[in-house]
């Protein structure tokens, strides 16, 4: 069976117009057909054409559907470097797109396919980078941040405890007995 | 040591920071670094844009210091770039081109037309060449020393200032390597 791909699941269109009815709740009804039937008509419009642009995989044969779309959604488009390859429709995620097809259909691993495009591309295609020297930052740097923190803290409740405890000494005992005067025998006798 | 921590260290931490994230502003992003510098121009073998019963192949680059440009038709700063690449080779530094997902009467149309700064064209259709390339977006160019081992990558249409303070430099100094 062949499958029109990636329309099936992109969820940027779904979340635009969940955004949009939320904002349209505001109107009144009748705004609201006119704005749906303009939408109704673009969609009729511009959805064939769009399709037309994407690829059919055919998932029948050596690859498996999940395997790839996992693989793909994890890898980023140099072009448009905020997305997937999964998400991309730029021209050369299509053919990256169409690359890590074949590879699959070839029977080579998921990791096989990543060096692959890593040794031409780099690490920037991946949206999970590896830990290596160059990364150790990204991946170090929050628990480094977390045990800065710690330091810190610890530093600022020792300081607290080596604070000497507040209380008065023999001789100044005596002194706040002076300051109370008589009054202090007089609570004794009471 | 208590002022130093309570006053200066938060100090040096925001300088540090801010220092770290103004460089990061300068960096574009749009330039992704290649892991190909220094390692053997990946292998290719493609008809020739003029001649398709010729081929060009990355054993042609070799014993030269070359300059390998990706350009198409459909690529409007490679129409940018094309006058200083007709200097490059007027200068005498060889010119080799990938012609990357173009149509040939198009591409032909187009040397007719602005000139040709190639050497020789390889005709790459289906843009799979450029993958092994590492190519995403044209115009790049490749210095390649007499080895046929990539040295520099542009990324980009090339400049005056580019070609002035990057590539004819390097070319030089790969010129006078051994090869």
């Amino acid at each position: 069976m062949k499958r029109l791909y990636p329309s099936s699941y992109r969820r940027r269109p779904v979340s635009r117009t969940d955004r949009m009815d939320t904002g349209l709740r505001r109107y009144d009804g009748s705004l609201r057909m006119v704005l749906f039937a303009c939408l109704a008509v673009s969609v009729a419009l511009f959805s064939p054409v769009q399709a037309a642009g994407l690829e059919a995989f055919d998932f029948t044969g050596n690859v498996d559907e999940t395997r790839f779309k996992s693989l793909i959604s994890e890898l980023r488009c140099l072009v448009c470097q905020n997305q997937s390859l999964a998400d991309s429709d730029a021209d050369l995620a299509h053919d990256l797109r169409r690359e890590v097809y074949e590879l699959m259909d070839q029977g080579k691993s998921d990791q096989e396919i990543i060096d692959f495009l890593v040794a031409r591309y780099g690490d920037f295609v991946l949206y999970n980078p590896p830990l290596k020297p160059e990364t150790w930052i990204l991946w170090y740097g929050p628990f480094g941040l977390l045990a800065a923190g710690l330091v810190v803290l610890l530093y600022t409740v020792r300081q607290r405890r080596q604070q000497p405890e507040a209380r008065f000494s023999e001789q100044e005992q005596q002194r706040l007995k002076q300051l109370l005067g008589d009054d202090n025998h007089e609570d004794k006798s009471a | 040591m208590p002022a130093f921590f309570r006053y200066l260290l938060p100090l040096l931490v925001f300088l540090a920071l801010a220092a770290l994230l103004y460089k990061g502003l300068g960096i574009d992003p749009k330039r992704v670094p290649s892991p190909l510098i220094d390692k053997p121009a990946p292998a290719f073998n493609l008809p020739r844009l003029k001649q398709p019963q010729q081929s060009l192949s990355n054993a042609d680059l070799k014993g030269k210091v070359t300059l390998f440009n990706v350009w198409a038709t459909w690529c409007v700063a490679c129409r940018q770039e094309h006058p200083l690449l007709m200097q490059l080779s007027k200068l005498g530094v060889p010119v080799y081109g990938l012609n990357y997902k173009d149509k040939r009467p198009a591409a032909e149309q187009w040397l007719q037309r602005f000139g040709n700064p190639y050497v020789a064209n390889a005709f790459d259709a289906e843009g799979r060449v450029g993958i092994d390339w590492g190519v995403y977006g044209t115009p790049e160019t490749f210095v390649i020393d007499k080895q046929g081992v990539i040295r520099h990558k542009y990324i980009g249409p090339l400049t005056r200032d580019a070609i002035e303070q990057e590539i004819l430099p390097l070319v030089k100094k790969l010129r006078e390597e051994k090869g």
